[in-house]
């Protein structure tokens, strides 16, 4: 590539000699005495009220530089994937530094040595390397083979070893899918701003100490496990300084500007992509933080608006082109090529001071200038409280892209404080403080079909589930489904838990996210992460039963393989409190269950009402349900009512789902919404109005998460046909945005055939 | 009105949404009364214009379903619009509604086609924040037409009425291209409602075919099946028609 583009005058080369005191100006002791980087932009945070008109356009290098990558795209989105090298397994150091085009990124660092080229990562599964390799036909080095075969056990090994045979037939049957059994479990934040703020010698030195004292300590499993893990740890931050060094940089030290500050914190996250092939490798909440960095160089006058915004969209053009090497099963569940680099923007602090930052519009203003795209993930913690011109920047930003997420700050902030980020979708956790173990999610209209067949599952007619007497009669009874039910859940929270301790152990075990935990404190708090999927399918199909006539169908076997339901039942997505009730009562009394085992390592139990694509997944392994649904029909996505059964507007929609207790899925409650852009006024002032009102209003009722789609459905259905038309058409599904043309023809179908709020 | 009698009293409701930005300012809750006295060939709820098909409900009722949105009214600067159906096929019950909303602090609006105008007294006017007058069509021919044999005077009266009332009025005009689309209909409309000093703006809405499902499930024929939806310059150039003369237009 060529080098024609100007290297901006405002800023030393880097490797400059010029060598400032990095902590120059800032604000603020706590910080400087231990690790605290919620204390430092606590210190330093300078809230911005302002409106977006400060913002920069790209700059000609910023245009070029994206550009580069266009040509790259396309024949990835030909292929499946640009490249991948089969040969050299990734890691933190296996690969020689690459470039887009060295003499002008500002940023620089690849997973590998070419941009888009893919790692192998072997330890989560030899089976999902091959399998991703073949897809694409590649075929694994021998030696590779050889290594994991006879040398090194992987996570997928362990887990399999460890299963018992229900566990397998949960799993087979696809009441409990989606299990990180062979991929990377991912949803863990490494605090990645560390290495800008303190450098790798300080959180060197850190992890030494805390191994040193553990050796005051008798050497149980735990602190055994607690020392190897510190010593991995320790080795995974030497190996970054090496990362770093190969690109000319040293990191050992603190950041001493703005430019540093972006560089040190991508390397760091950069690192963890090339050690883990996670199912989500989230950013954290790096804008304020970065934001104290700019605003002094500003204030400096060692740059100026222009480069400020040049260097976030430069960093953001590298967060675009995270991938991992996946196999067309994982892309049926997470379509897309999703990396989930969830970035978290805004926020209040818990002082009452809003989070807001220039950098936090800066962030924004790249779906502006490289124009619309999933990844970075970003995502807006949204208070009724935040400053009104970032709220109504937000809301324009979201009707002009459909790429923002929102979550409710109002729930976040106390319980997790005001440092939370999340992790993938909807999952918080306090930034370097807490980690969580993925659990993926199980398929609860299943579970009402296995109470209502005896554990019959229905479309094997298999006995799979806890075996009681499968109803009798010719109506379901309400309080007769659900105590089977309720029995039914019982066996199904301690299967599910328990297979989820085994993924868990194995995956520490084999696949242990070294650098992204010595990006935490010691000792961390854990979560296990459960989940539900098929909520309003559930609820939907029990308000039938209980307030309409459902008449059972059986086969020959006596399997209940159909219903007959007369007359009319309220539908979940309608705020009727007539069976929003019953979607609540599932959330709650599965989550009792749930808390009833013992979890590995002790984590603090928590579940999502999520799905990401795989509702899609769900529905095709699920017969006919109660509620109407024909079998093989897809579920509503993560906490969303059924398509078309929420007929009273987005806003009566969202509030249903702000009824399920946030305090019994912590993990987050998702929600997904499309709305066409007369469906939130008349003209473009009044639909930004309207959006922040309908945000605050979701809010205020308790609401947890939102995708905001607004687009016409004569947009998508014109991008399935033309797809060469709308490479960059970005829609928010179940807690991630997507390319709509990398969907499956299933899920674009999907998508098209949800409510559309519109206005007519 | 007692207040004991402005509760109590039933009417014939249809249903009720949630919209925003569509039906008067910010998310307001839309409550469809059942009857219409107009068979309009563009009618996207033909499911509301029998009274006998409604649900009969009190006052109190539909006010402890309303009082559920009063802090999302006050988010999004929205609040309660009464539709149909005809609202003022039933007056009293309309009346009681809007006197209910006022009193709690709600804003009201009323969506109506003007055609039962004289059925409105001045109190339910006075309660009425802002009202949402269809205008079909000028020309009483086209008129007679789009609605199935009604007469456009008194809809003209009645935006006169409310101008002489001062009440805040948004006027609304479904535009069918071949229908009433013509200059000669349009042209005079806009004289009219431009002479009109209460009206905040003119909503020039292209019909649409998405209530076509409500008709095959009544058995029923949607006249304008066929029919292409306005074109964006169609309906750009029926706005310009109200703009040159001075009014806010969207």
């Amino acid at each position: 590539m060529t080098a024609t583009v100007d290297r901006p005058s405002s800023t030393p080369p880097a490797g400059s000699t010029e060598r400032p005191d990095p902590w120059r100006d800032f604000d603020g002791d706590v910080w400087r005495e231990a690790v605290d980087v919620a204390g430092f932009i606590r210190a330093n945070v300078r809230p911005y009220a302002g409106d977006a008109s400060f913002l920069a356009g790209p700059t000609a290098r910023t245009t070029h530089m994206w550009e580069a990558l266009q040509p790259l795209f396309a024949a990835e989105r030909e292929r499946g994937i640009l490249d991948v090298d089969p040969v050299h397994p990734g890691s933190i150091t296996s690969h020689g530094p690459g470039y887009i085009d060295r003499d002008n990124e500002l940023v620089v660092g690849l997973q590998t040595d070419e941009p888009l080229k893919r790692a192998i990562m072997p330890n989560g599964g030899l089976r999902m390397v091959e399998d991703g390799l073949r897809a694409y036909g590649y075929q694994l080095a021998p030696t590779v083979r050889e290594t994991f075969t006879k040398y090194r056990k992987t996570h997928n090994d362990g887990v399999f070893d460890a299963y018992t045979p229900t566990m397998l037939a949960t799993r087979r049957a696809g009441i409990i899918t989606g299990l990180p059994d062979a991929y990377g479990r991912g949803r863990i934040i490494g605090d990645y701003r560390r290495v800008a703020l303190y450098g790798v010698d300080v959180l060197i030195e850190e992890r030494l100490a805390a191994k040193a004292a553990l050796a005051e300590q008798p050497s149980t499993e735990e602190v055994i496990r607690d020392r190897e893990e510190l010593s991995d740890q320790v080795r995974a931050l030497k190996d970054l300084v090496t990362m770093a060094a190969s690109y000319g940089f040293d990191v050992t030290r603190p950041a001493g500007t703005a430019h540093e500050a972006v560089q040190w914190l991508y390397f760091a996250f950069l690192a963890a992509t090339k050690d883990q092939n996670g199912a989500a490798m989230s950013l954290g909440r790096t804008s304020t933080f970065l934001d104290a960095y700019l605003e002094r160089d500003l204030d400096e006058g060692r740059i100026d608006e222009s480069f400020a915004q040049e260097l976030v969209d430069d960093f953001v053009i590298k967060l675009r082109i995270v991938r991992f090497l996946r196999t067309p099963a994982y892309d049926e569940l997470f379509t897309g090529d999703p990396t989930w680099v969830t970035e978290s923007i805004g926020g209040m602090g818990n002082d009452g001071r809003p989070l807001v930052t220039r950098t936090s519009f800066r962030f924004l203003q790249t779906l502006y200038n490289l124009g619309a795209a999933p990844e970075p993930n970003m995502t807006v913690l949204w208070s009724p409280d935040l400053p009104e011109p970032f709220k109504e920047f937000c809301a324009q930003v979201s009707i002009d892209t459909s790429s923002i997420q929102y979550e409710s700050d109002e729930l976040l902030r106390p319980t997790c404080g005001d440092d939370t980020a999340i992790a993938c979708c909807v999952s918080a956790m306090a930034v370097g403080k807490s980690m969580q173990f993925f659990g993926a999610r199980v398929n609860l209209a299943k579970t009402l079909l296995y109470a209502i067949n005896g554990g019959r599952d229905e479309v094997s007619g298999d006995q799979v589930g806890l075996a009681i007497a499968p109803v009798e009669g010719e109506v379901l009874r309400y309080e007769d489904v659900v105590s089977r039910l309720d029995t039914m859940m019982d066996w199904l929270a301690t299967t599910y838990v328990d297979a989820l301790n085994v993924i868990h152990y194995m995956h520490d075990k084999y696949a242990y996210e070294r650098l992204e935990m010595a990006l935490h404190d010691y000792p961390v708090h854990r979560t296990m992460a459960c989940g539900i999927a098929g909520l309003s399918v559930a609820a939907d199909s029990l308000s039938a039963i209980k307030h309409a006539t459902v008449r059972p169908v059986r086969d020959e076997s006596g399997l209940v393989v159909d219903f007959v339901t007369e007359g009319d039942f309220p539908t979940y997505g309608n705020d009727d409190d007539r069976v929003d009730d019953i979607a609540v009562w599932l959330v709650q009394t599965f989550m009792t269950k749930v808390r009833e085992h013992k979890t590995y390592r002790d984590a603090e139990h928590s579940q999502s009402v999520l799905t990401i694509t795989s509702n899609v997944v769900y529905g095709k392994h699920t017969g006919n349900t109660p509620d109407g649904r024909r079998a093989g029909e897809p579920f509503a996505p993560g906490a969303n009512p059924m398509n078309g059964r929420d007929h009273r507007g987005v806003v009566a929609a969202a509030l249903s789902v702000a009824k399920l207790p946030y305090d019994e899925a912590r993990d987050g409650i998702s929600l997904t919404t499309s709305i066409t852009p007369s469906g939130l006024g008349r003209t473009r002032a009044e639909q930004v109005s309207h959006l922040v009102g309908v945000l605050d209003s979701y809010v205020d009722a308790g609401g947890f998460h939102m995708n905001v789609n607004v687009l016409d459905r004569a947009t998508l259905e014109d991008a399935m046909e033309h797809p060469e038309q709308y490479p960059n058409l970005t829609i928010r599904v179940s807690g991630y945005a997507v390319n709509f043309v990398r969907l499956t023809r299933e899920q674009q179908l999907d998508v098209i055939n949800r409510t559309f709020h519109a206005g007519l | 009105m007692e207040r004991e009698a402005v509760l109590t009293r039933t009417g014939a409701v249809h249903s009720w949404d949630l919209s925003t930005g569509v039906d008067g300012p910010g998310t307001r809750f839309v409550l469809f009364l059942a009857g219409c006295p107009l068979r309009c060939v563009y009618c996207q709820n033909p499911d509301t214009w029998s009274e006998r098909d409604g649900r009969v409900e009190s006052v109190d009722d539909v006010m402890a379903q309303i009082r559920r949105y009063g802090k999302v009214f006050l988010r999004t600067g929205g609040g309660v619009t009464v539709t149909g159906g005809e609202p003022l096929l039933q007056p009293a019950f309309t009346g009681a509604v809007l006197r209910a909303c006022r009193e709690a602090g709600i804003h009201t609006a009323l969506d109506t086609s003007g055609a039962l105008g004289v059925r409105a007294t001045d109190d339910l006017l006075l309660d009425t924040d802002l009202v949402l007058l269809d205008i079909k069509s000028w020309d009483p021919r086209t008129y007679a037409t789009v609605t199935g044999g009604a007469d456009v005077a008194p809809t003209i009266a009645f935006a006169r009425r409310l101008a002489a009332l001062e009440r805040l009025t948004w006027i609304r005009f479904v535009l069918v291209p071949g229908l009433n689309d013509a200059p000669s209909n349009v042209e005079p409309m806009a004289d009219f409602v431009a002479g009109l000093r209460n009206v905040g703006r003119v909503e020039v809405l292209p019909f649409h075919t998405l209530g076509t499902a409500k008709y095959d499930a009544l058995g029923l024929p949607f006249p304008l099946a066929d029919r292409p939806a306005p074109t964006v310059e169609q309906a750009e150039s029926v706005r310009e028609v109200f703009r040159s003369r001075g009014l806010v237009v969207t």
